[in-house]
């Protein structure tokens, strides 16, 4: 597990600190925040990072755009993403995994909830 | 006796040593065949001796193996009910354990909440992070948050989402769900039924959260939908009711004093800079 590289887009800090809070408990865990998709992008292509967490509803660039840029650049196309949002809706689901994301946590987040989809995106035991 | 006899003679006599000597041969084999007869016979006796003479041992060793399989079959009840309260242990932890994660999530949810609504002093910061707290954590889709004017007993709407501020209605204290809250200072629960729909479409208010400071009301946040998703309140939502019914009030409560206080400082201090010129 040491070494795993964590990045948060989340514009909100109140969630950015949960997921911070929830992910921390993993041990070894570095993790990056970044306040909107812009920073984002500059975040994830000029570092390594073995995981994602994507808010949808951002300024600046929202998660959806982030997300199909991120699958855009070719060394980050298998890069492991989990898009969080508030809409509970199939279809908003399903448009952020056709756009590749490769998990969905509907608002309001539970930090158990964000901890069993990291371990399982990194393919770790526990 | 002639030569003929005499060969005839030695012919015969040769015949009946012949036979002799096989029927001695044969005595012989019956002999032996006889002695190992004896033998087989002698050592069929003996066993049967020893077995005729064993069966109290029999006896007293069936007794013996009756009384290991009972050791046995006791020792393995007893094995089998230790595994069993292992068994009902080991449920008992899982329990506690899912118990515990539950609690666990819930006082990390707590924390950023509190954490956040004193990390500033800035009053439209504080009403932010209310926002934040509303729909990220309890995941309301429309809601506003509501003080108290002074010197009065309306409640003003000063920030809401999902809607446009415009969309919620004044409220007066001690009137309807929201007034009642305020002047009961407890949290009230709207209509199951209901639609809580937003206002401005006439929809009731699903959960209306009084702010007090010292048990005197400055406002409320009033929930009208939660998201989709969301099916009901929890016991984590009733804590983040209450924790936000006393610090998000007391948070308000600060970052306004502190803001007065400053704008207060500024201007005494561009007086004394007037008089020191």
């Amino acid at each position: 597990m040491a070494g795993q590289r964590i990045l948060i887009v989340e514009d909100s800090p109140t969630m950015r600190q949960l997921l911070v809070f929830a992910l921390k408990r993993m041990k070894g865990v570095d993790i990056v925040e970044a306040q909107d998709g812009m920073d984002g992008l500059r975040k994830v292509t000029s570092d390594h990072f073995d995981l994602a967490f994507v808010d949808i509803n951002m300024p600046v660039m929202d998660g959806l755009k982030l997300i199909s840029l991120i699958r855009g650049e070719q060394n980050l196309a298998q890069m492991p993403i989990c898009v969080i949002t508030t809409e509970g809706a199939k279809e908003d689901r399903e448009r952020a995994i056709s756009l590749g994301a490769n998990e969905y946590l509907t608002k309001p987040i539970q930090a158990n909830k964000v901890l069993a989809v990291a371990k399982a995106l990194l393919k770790l035991e526990g | 006796m002639s030569e003929t006899e005499d060969n005839l003679g030695a012919d015969r006599g040769d015949a009946v040593l012949a036979i002799f000597q096989r029927g001695a041969e044969f005595t012989k084999q019956i002999l032996e065949e006889n002695t190992r007869l004896r033998r087989e016979l002698s050592e069929v006796q003996l066993r049967h001796g020893q077995a005729a003479q064993s069966d109290t041992e029999w006896d007293k060793l069936r007794g013996e193996l009756i009384s290991k399989i009972e050791e046995l079959e006791n020792q393995n009840d007893a094995i089998l009910e230790q595994l069993r309260s292992v068994e009902g242990e080991n449920l008992q932890f899982a329990e506690r354990y899912v118990e515990v994660e539950e609690e666990n999530n819930n006082l990390a949810n707590l924390y950023v909440a509190s954490y956040q609504l004193h990390s500033t002093l800035d009053p439209s910061e504080v009403v932010k992070v209310i926002l934040e707290i509303v729909i990220n954590l309890i995941g309301a889709e429309i809601f506003g948050v509501y003080v108290i004017e002074e010197g009065t007993d309306e409640l003003r709407p000063v920030a809401s989402e999902g809607e446009p501020v415009s969309a919620f209605p004044m409220l007066q204290v001690g009137e309807g769900l929201v007034g009642r809250s305020v002047t009961e200072g407890e949290v009230e629960l709207g209509d199951p039924g209901a639609s809580g729909g937003p206002p401005s479409r006439g929809g009731e208010p699903v959960v209306s959260i009084p702010l007090r400071v010292d048990d005197r009301p400055v406002g409320a946040i009033v929930i009208y939908k939660l998201l989709q998703q969301k099916d009901g309140f929890s016991a984590l939502d009733n804590e983040l009711f209450t924790l936000l019914a006393g610090h998000a009030a007391t948070a308000i409560f600060a970052s306004r004093l502190y803001a007065q206080s400053e704008r207060k400082l500024s201007t005494i201090q561009g007086f004394i800079d007037l008089l020191t010129k």
